[in-house]
């Protein structure tokens, strides 16, 4: 039965351009591409080199939490703690090297192992409890947004932390989490090196390495995956870790640009690290998706955001037209995904 | 499990370590104790019983601005011999209960804001039954006497932001931004409205998310990129001053940047002259002067302001001004 071996489906030579849409972020460049031409006729100022600056810093700080999210709906997960979870790895931070009067990169350390211990918690309880992560993650969120509040004014006797600018370590802490370099003439912030950096490492995992097979596997059938040895509850406290650094990251961002942190910001911002993601293509139930969709997102999102603004629309309608665009991209982007599918 | 102690363990260890490694010799949590030491808080001055006052406001979770009028209260309370209840609910059917739950407890004094008015009017008014006093601060200076408030302590929105518009024709500015950070609220609109009354230039308002702050820069300076005639930012908040500040150095502006309300970076920014100037409604004076008149009230029968607000705004703070009060936002009574 040798003529069985070359009709086997995984055998079959497909063409680069049926490859290419088989690709689960095909859908989010498209609807990119259809935003970008959209605001390129309706705001004059959009193609300058330093609006499309500002437009990449704002996707940047929703792109770095988008990429780990991403990889934890792959892996068939939720986190709603991400949001509040930047603000408190923020607040550990400064309040850390505050209080004890130590160098802030002391403080940067202390907060990535909270932040991780956060995030391991969240996959920790999740494997143990056998709830769904909606339930134990909506908990961590509330119980981090009353932690940020409640040991902030506990702490520093008011609702904000202290400043930190004078302290040692400030001058190069803020170098790597949030200086601005300079390229031909703009300006841009290092946070989008660090959202190209994980994106980069993101795919790597996704797409070369065996933790990559594993992920897909545990958000396509949990069962399955443990049925062949995959260690299911390994991959997923290792992504709510992932989700947990790139808090970090963002966090130390917040911290070290604005130097003054605000106890309840965060609110609401899971959910845009979430919409990021399913405009790049991962589904909602999980198995599928990418980090560069994500990334690409991440990029509709702050397009879209930003572009509001340059085009200098009457601002009582913003949110309507961020919500406007936004369906439209995703529904782009699914159109496009069924066509690919239906051409494989 | 053991080997998940053994990364416990690591953890500590390390967070143990690393503290130990680096300490910083310049300012932090030492540098404040040494403040601290100077300062010390008074303790109750009069012997009058010790009445029970509690303040209901419409604060959310984690507001500045409403931490600075707590203190206020606090310390006047602490003055007055008085024992000081307060609670917030950013949910105006939450905040009457919290009212009626005063009432209930049949407390000596009470101090609350009308920020939704409509909606606090029953609970107001079933306290004022029980004989219980009333004062209300910051927001409901049209409603408060109709209620039976005693008076009515605060800024009217408006007129604070008239004289920021009379600020800005003092300045020759000629295209404000106005930038709301939280959409719907009464408040902002009323203060961007009052600024568009008195100034001779042309108002916009820039409506971002106030719970992220690389939001909020990032949409000001695609506001500054997009119109590089805009001259004046006056941002509702004094948290926002700052990352303003930010955003003009990104989009390459030189446009003036203001704020209404005050604290440690607003001033030391005044300062420095990154900021223009800062509209201040005092919220130490609305939480102190609402709990001492209360007390003045039980002792005196005092009352103040005639049926009108007494208002304790808007002040102007420029960089004459702000030296002054540096110290005073560093420890949060400004």
């Amino acid at each position: 039965m040798s003529a069985a071996a070359t009709t086997d489906e995984r055998l079959l030579r497909t063409s680069p351009l049926r490859r290419l849409l088989g690709r689960p972020e095909l859908g989010s460049v498209v609807g990119a591409l259809a935003v970008f031409v959209f605001f390129a006729f309706a705001a004059d100022s959009f193609l300058r080199a330093a609006s499309l600056s500002t437009v990449l810093y704002a996707s940047s700080t929703i792109g770095i939490m988008a990429v780990p999210v991403a990889l934890l709906m792959i892996g068939g997960e939720f986190d709603l703690s991400a949001g509040v979870l930047v603000t408190s790895s923020a607040l550990i931070s400064s309040m850390f090297s505050y209080q004890m009067t130590a160098n802030v990169w002391v403080g940067v350390g202390v907060s990535l192992l909270v932040t991780l211990a956060i995030g391991a918690f969240n996959g920790f309880m999740l494997s143990r409890t056998g709830l769904p992560s909606f339930i134990i993650t909506l908990g961590t969120f509330l119980m981090l947004t009353g932690m940020n509040l409640g040991f902030t004014k506990l702490i520093s006797g008011t609702v904000s932390t202290k400043t930190i600018a004078d302290m040692e370590g400030f001058p190069s802490a803020r170098d790597v989490f949030a200086s601005t370099l300079t390229v031909g003439g703009v300006d841009f912030k290092i946070t989008i090196l660090w959202w190209i950096a994980l994106v980069a490492v993101a795919s790597w995992i996704l797409l070369r390495t065996r933790a990559g097979n594993w992920i897909f596997a545990v958000g396509g059938n949990q069962d399955a995956a443990r049925a062949v040895g995959v260690p299911v509850t390994a991959t997923k406290i290792g992504l709510y870790m992932g989700v947990a650094f790139g808090a970090w990251i963002a966090g130390q961002h917040l911290l070290f640009s604005y130097d003054v942190v605000q106890s309840g910001e965060g609110v609401g911002n899971e959910l845009i690290y979430i919409i990021a993601a399913v405009i790049g293509g991962c589904l909602i139930t999980g198995g599928y998706g990418s980090a560069v969709g994500s990334a690409v997102g991440a990029f509709i999102f702050g397009m879209t955001s930003k572009g509001i603004v340059f085009a200098e629309w009457n601002p009582d309608w913003f949110k309507f037209f961020l919500g406007a665009m936004l369906l439209l991209a995703t529904l782009l982007n699914a159109w496009v995904r069924k066509r690919a599918e239906a051409a494989k | 499990m053991a080997r998940f102690r053994t990364w416990v363990g690591i953890a500590v260890a390390g967070a143990l370590t690393l503290s130990l490694a680096g300490c910083s010799s310049t300012g932090g949590k030492r540098a404040e104790d040494a403040r601290k030491a100077a300062a010390a808080r008074g303790a109750a001055a009069v012997t009058t019983p010790r009445w029970t006052f509690a303040m209901i406001t419409h604060s959310g979770d984690g507001d500045t601005f409403w931490d600075i009028v707590q203190s206020g209260a606090e310390e006047a309370a602490a003055k007055d011999n008085i024992n000081f209840l307060y609670s917030h609910d950013d949910e105006a059917q939450q905040q009457a209960q919290l009212v009626d739950a005063a009432v209930d407890k049949k407390v000596d004094g009470i101090i609350v804001t009308l920020a939704k008015p409509d909606a606090m009017k029953a609970a107001v008014a079933r306290a004022v039954k029980a004989g219980i006093p009333v004062i209300t601060v910051n927001s409901g200076s049209e409603e408060s006497e109709e209620f039976g408030a005693l008076t009515h302590i605060g800024q009217d929105e408006t007129i604070a932001g008239q004289a920021v518009g009379e600020e800005l024709n003092a300045r020759g500015r000629k295209k404000a931004l106005c930038v709301l950070h939280e959409q719907g609220n009464v408040g902002h609109e009323q203060r961007c409205a009052g600024v568009k009354e008195t100034f001779d230039g042309t108002v916009q308002n820039l409506y971002v998310t106030g719970t992220s702050m690389p939001d909020v820069q990032s949409a000001i300076e695609a506001k500054l990129q997009a119109d590089t005639s805009v001259d004046a930012v006056v941002t509702l908040g004094a948290p926002y001053a700052d990352t303003a500040v930010k955003a003009r150095q990104g989009a390459g502006s030189d446009a003036e940047i203001d704020t209404f309300d005050l604290n440690a970076k607003v001033a030391a920014g005044l300062k420095e002259g990154t900021l223009g100037f800062a509209v201040d409604q005092q919220p130490y004076l609305q939480g102190y002067q609402a709990v001492d008149l209360l007390w003045l009230y039980k002792y005196n029968a005092d009352v103040l302001g005639g049926g009108k607000p007494v208002l304790t705004g808007p002040q102007i703070i420029t960089k004459e001004q702000a030296a002054a009060l540096e110290e005073y936002t560093e420890r949060g009574t400004r």
